[in-house]
């Protein structure tokens, strides 16, 4: 069997384990079968919504939930159900494409530096430093008069600020795999760069990774609310979950199921995703695979 | 080491003068100008207030005399607030910043990484569920919600702390650091965690185990070690952030910080204020992850070999 | 019984609860200001500066109104002008000269008397274009001021202010002014202490710290005790004062609460006397349950969208008229605003001084559905994508989200929203690089030519591209002419009538001010322009 042969072998076998393991782990099922569902939810939002998203009843105002309206109304008497499920669509697919972009971006960027090290690893480290240091507000100003209101932008303009620190762990470990015996080892035997880094340094990292992301998904929301906010991203009167919690929390006292409802929608996003990652992460790990 | 440091604060000029590059141009492609008002501005006000801040000048040359006064240590005239300068601005915000944000990185450092070890030792048990249900908790509270919600519990209904301010009475720097910490403890707890896992696993911790060391010498001295690798590259960027990003816990509770202005220069257009405050910022991100930096060699000896043979 | 026994040590419970935190609380900085005559206010942003010939906000305007005194005051009861420094005055029978006696016994805080040349010396600099003062425009009804204030003269004794003597001078108009008087209690026409200023630095530019607390030398109710950056400013009574016996309160203290929210929590804990506003949605709940504490008063001012007449669609009036009559106001203000906002038919607010527009116009959808398709839009049909723009701004995006369903249910049209930050809509605004755009409008001194004088040809607040002659005529000489009052308020009727005809720009509200105010604050009466006299107010707290 050729070296890459067997590297495929291993491949597969070490996923399906994962796999298994995953399978094993009832939380992790739990959080995966409930992020499941939320897609679901997003993806027949227009199917079921109970009502259109645009439609209003001035006179009615902030109810609280009712027959009519399972979780009351807003302000403006939009129905509260209608703007979560909405409100969903954007936020899930905000959370995971940013933060998939951003992964992808830091992963790669801190992988490479920190396996290059010396004069590639400074250079790119301070390239870091300098987008962390560029005033964010500037940009995200100078984004919205380029390019106006638009949504992959907003993607692209989060996952672009979130990937910087991603990078930073990911080299952090990398710097500290490479000193490890496994690392030296494939490198005697001749294993290019390329492959050392996809086959062992990066699957390594994948801990402290899938950690991070499952933190940065919902940060990613919240930044969302917070671009759209201000001009860039969504329009009113769609919505998203982010928004929907900032401006829930300017009427907690009195409206306060306007702050509870699509927090809990986030809350039940979050905890789910991390079962799901920490089942991944337990799952993934080399060594509890030797075991 | 003391070689490296050198070596890192040599980089620390280029990336500076990159950040100042950068920003002194991108403020200037910003539509809408520091004078612009609602009501219209005669042209010959325009004109008088560009001539009084060089903006009448070619970009170049605007930007060389800003280069020139810089190196003199002049960060210029706010032209949000034409009585005062940029480093009497800053100066005036810092401590309070500082103090806030040094209070939210004790708190969130101690108890994050606390948790983290307390659930790392028990993976996928109450012990391990109660800690990080409560930081995830923490995440999903923004500091925009956490604060007013903090406010109105303890400062309104039960009427134990105050409700805005910054050291006029005593007790008001509790729920403001509170609020600024939240989000960076369950940061903490949650990376820390992770790290830990990583590390028990690892052949040197089962020798240690193996040896007969009791758990908490294991856990302290050597888990610890390689488990706060993950953190410690988070805390460099974020506690930089700590110090210019308390905007909103400043907005809610009314302190007079730094972050505000980081803020607010932006969307007033004030470009002296912007680059001060930006490059106050940029020096925090190089300080700040070069001691994260350092704290990773100190961590992990096994860089340390790296850095001698860089240096040399 | 065991359920009464339970109830009463609730209550107990709860009362000593309620013991413990107030006497854990203690006094309240409120309550201590009441006794200390100390007025906790809340004023909405630190202060750009405190000098009157470069600021143009509010919060420096209350700052500095207590700081510093010019020729005469208003009533704030009734808006009517009491004398200030210039304790008589008299009018030529042409209405172009106005002499002004000063009291003798003004003084700045330093001691220096207040004199005639205090005040040209002040003027000439207010208007020297080097300082970039974007109130001098307030000074234009003065013969010549407009000259040397764009540059064209440099020789200030040909601008109409002349000092007579120490306590005597002289200002001579371009046209009989009748809110010329009122002019005179803008912060842009107020006195500064010449030797302060030159002590400070160069007096005509910007960047000198003779605003600052220790350098201060003013002549107001008030001096400047203490400025700490986003923090307070606190303000101490000036013993000084001419009329510093009728000044009650020993002192102000200005907090630069920026967030409503936060200023409503401060209030609401006993932190401020008054506040700046209050948030939208708490209106509703203090009208119900501390209806004693809210206050909803007129104030000068409107909202409105503004068209730009160079976009296709909207050039043609009909389409204007009919966006305008299919908004439902009253439900706006009721359920939207919910400040007791006033629907606007017309431009300017009712009752300004004595002058009110008849409405132009009414909420027809019915008939705005008949001229949309008029105009070649039946139903909607056809018609092209179009945006409103607003600035970031959660009332804004509130109202604006409201219309637009009103437009798509009334006319079948789909507009988009589109907010942008304050700098970047004002820099569309005023390239013209907009559909349709929010405005609003307070007006700078009580007379309908502060809302009509914006709309003439090319005029700097118009930004629609607007423009009739005939509106220009009666604006800006028709008015200007008119013998008495009544003639000249016919020529606005009739400037307003056009304006509305043509309807550049759709009038939503007429402004209110909401905000909340401790009993204890007494002779703060409401008037239009939201104006505190401070020498009168005072603290009583009710026992």
């Amino acid at each position: 069997m050729s070296d890459e042969a067997l590297q495929a072998e291993r491949g597969v076998s070490l996923w399906r384990d994962a796999w298994l393991r995953l399978r094993r782990n009832r939380l992790a099922v739990a959080g995966g079968v409930t992020l499941i569902l939320l897609c679901v939810l997003a993806l027949l939002t227009p199917w079921i919504a109970p009502y259109d998203y645009r439609a209003q009843d001035l006179a009615l105002g902030a109810s609280p939930p009712s027959a009519a309206h399972w979780l009351g109304t807003d302000t403006l008497g939009r129905d509260l159900l209608t703007h979560v499920l909405w409100g969903g669509r954007i936020s899930l697919a905000v959370g995971f494409v940013a933060t998939g972009v951003a992964l992808l971006i830091g992963v790669l960027y801190g992988t490479i530096a920190g396996y290059a090290g010396g004069r590639v690893d400074a250079v790119m480290m301070r390239l870091v430093d300098i987008l962390y240091a560029l005033p964010f507000m500037i940009f995200i100003i100078l984004l919205m008069v380029i390019f106006g209101r638009n949504l992959v932008l907003l993607f692209l303009a989060i996952g672009a600020v979130e990937w910087l620190t991603m990078a930073r762990i990911v080299r952090g470990q990398v710097q500290t795999l490479k000193q490890q015996e496994f690392i030296e080892a494939a490198v005697s035997l001749g294993l290019s760069r390329w492959t050392i880094i996809r086959r062992h340094l990066i699957p390594n990292t994948l801990g402290p990774v899938i950690v991070y992301t499952t933190l940065t998904i919902p940060s990613v929301m919240l930044l969302e609310a917070f671009l759209s906010f201000l001009g860039l991203g969504i329009q009113p009167p769609a919505s998203s979950w982010g928004l929907l919690i900032s401006y829930g929390a300017e009427t907690m006292e009195e409206y306060p199921w306007l702050l509870i409802f699509p927090g809990v929608a986030l809350s039940i996003t979050l905890f789910s995703l991390n079962f799901l990652g920490d089942g991944l992460r337990d799952a993934l790990d080399p060594r509890i695979a030797k075991d | 080491m003391p070689r490296f440091i050198l070596h890192r604060l040599l980089q620390a000029l280029p990336v500076l003068l990159v950040v100042v590059t950068a920003t002194f141009f991108l403020v200037r492609l910003a539509p809408g100008g520091p004078f612009s008002d609602e009501k219209a501005v005669p042209a010959e006000v325009q004109r008088a207030l560009e001539a009084r801040y060089r903006l009448d000048q070619p970009l170049a040359s605007q930007y060389l005399s800003y280069l020139g006064d810089l190196v003199r240590g002049d960060f210029g005239p706010s032209f949000r607030y034409p009585g005062r300068s940029v480093d009497e601005m800053i100066f005036a915000g810092l401590p309070t910043t500082a103090e806030l944000g040094l209070y939210a990185l004790l708190i969130s450092l101690v108890l994050g990484t606390a948790a983290g070890v307390v659930a790392a030792l028990r993976p996928n048990s109450a012990q391990d569920y109660l800690p990080m249900s409560a930081a995830m908790i923490g995440i999903c509270l923004p500091s925009f919600l956490l604060g007013p919600l903090l406010i109105l519990v303890f400062g309104i209904w039960l009427d134990w702390m105050p409700v805005s301010g910054w050291g006029n009475v005593p007790g008001d720097k509790i729920l403001p650091a509170l609020t600024l910490a939240s989000g960076y403890t369950a940061y903490v707890a949650r990376l820390s965690r992770g790290g830990m896992l990583e590390v028990l696993s690892q052949d040197y911790i089962r020798t240690a185990r193996a040896k007969g060391l009791p758990e908490w010498i294991v856990v302290l001295k050597h888990g610890l070690r390689g488990g706060l690798i993950p953190v410690v590259a988070f805390a460099g960027p974020a506690f930089a952030g700590l110090l210019s990003g308390s905007f909103v816990v400043e907005t809610i509770f009314q302190i007079p910080g730094l972050g505000r202005f980081y803020v607010q220069a932006a969307f007033n257009r004030d470009y002296t204020m912007i680059m001060g405050t930006t490059i106050f910022f940029a020096v925090l991100i190089v300080a700040f992850n070069l001691l994260a930096d350092i704290a990773a060699v100190w961590l992990n000896p096994r860089l340390r070999h790296q850095y001698r043979k860089r240096a040399s | 019984m065991s359920f009464r026994k339970i109830h009463a040590l609730l209550v107990l419970g709860l009362s000593c609860a309620l013991a413990l935190s107030a006497c854990g609380g203690g006094e309240t900085r409120v309550e201590a200001g009441d006794r200390e005559q100390i007025l906790h206010w809340g004023n909405g942003a630190e202060p750009q500066e405190l000098d009157p010939h470069i600021v143009t906000g509010v919060p420096e305007h209350h700052i500095i109104i207590a700081l510093l005194e010019g020729l005469v005051l208003k009533d704030p009861a009734t808006l009517e002008i009491i004398p200030g420094v210039a304790e008589r005055w008299e009018i030529s029978a042409d209405g172009l000269i106005y002499t002004f006696h000063l009291r003798a016994d003004a003084r700045w805080s330093n001691g220096d008397p207040v004199t005639a040349g205090d005040f040209a010396w002040s003027w000439r600099r207010a208007l020297t274009p080097s300082l970039g003062n974007l109130y001098a425009y307030m000074y234009f009804p003065i013969r010549n001021a407009e000259a040397f204030a764009t540059g064209k003269i440099d020789d200030f004794d040909q601008v109409g202010v002349e000092v007579l003597d120490e306590h005597t001078l002289r200002v001579t108009l371009n046209h009989p002014t009748p809110y010329f008087l009122q002019l005179l209690d803008h912060y842009s026409m107020f006195p500064v202490h010449r030797a302060t200023l030159e002590k400070h630095g160069d007096p005509f530019q910007r960047g000198s710290d003779w605003t600052r607390a220790g350098n201060f030398v003013g002549n107001g109710p008030f001096v400047l005790a203490e400025w700490q950056l986003n923090k307070v400013v606190a303000v101490d009574k000036n013993p000084g004062y001419w009329d510093a016996e009728r000044v009650r309160l020993n002192g102000i203290r200005y907090y630069p609460v920026e967030n409503v929210s936060t200023e409503e929590r401060m209030f609401r804990a006993g932190q401020l006397h008054v506040t700046g506003s209050i948030p939208p949605d708490k209106i509703a709940v203090y009208r119900k349950e501390s209806p004693e504490l809210l206050r909803t008063e007129p104030y000068l001012g409107n909202y409105f969208y503004r068209f730009n007449l160079d976009v296709p669609q909207l050039a043609d009036p009909r389409v204007r008229r009919a966006l305008a009559m299919s908004i439902d106001r009253e439900q706006i203000v009721e359920h939207v605003t919910q400040g007791g906002q006033i629907p606007a038919y017309a431009f300017t607010p009712p009752d300004t001084l004595g002058y009110t527009a008849p409405p132009a116009f009414a909420h027809d959808p019915e008939a705005a559905r008949a001229l949309l398709a008029e105009a070649g839009y039946p139903g909607g049909q056809g018609f092209p994508p179009t945006e409103l723009l607003y600035n970031t701004s959660e009332g804004h995006r509130k109202l604006a989200v409201a219309i637009q369903q009103m437009w798509k249910r009334e006319l079948g049209i789909e507009i988009t929203l589109n907010n942008q930050d304050w700098k970047v809509y004002l820099d569309s605004v005023n390239n013209g690089n907009y559909q349709i755009a929010r405005a609003g409008w307070i007006g700078d001194y009580v007379d309908p030519n502060s809302f009509l004088d914006m709309w003439v040809t090319d005029g700097g607040n118009n930004r629609t591209g607007w423009s009739d002659p005939r509106y220009d005529q009666l604006v800006l000489e028709c008015a200007p002419r008119a013998p008495d009052r009544e003639r000249r308020y016919r020529c606005f009727q009739e400037a307003e009538a056009l304006l509305m005809e043509a309807m550049p720009i759709i009038p939503v509200y007429f402004a209110t001010r909401n905000y909340l105010t401790r009993p204890s604050v007494r002779g703060m009466p409401p008037n239009l322009l939201g104006y505190p006299l401070f020498k009168q107010i005072h603290l009583q707290a009710a026992d």
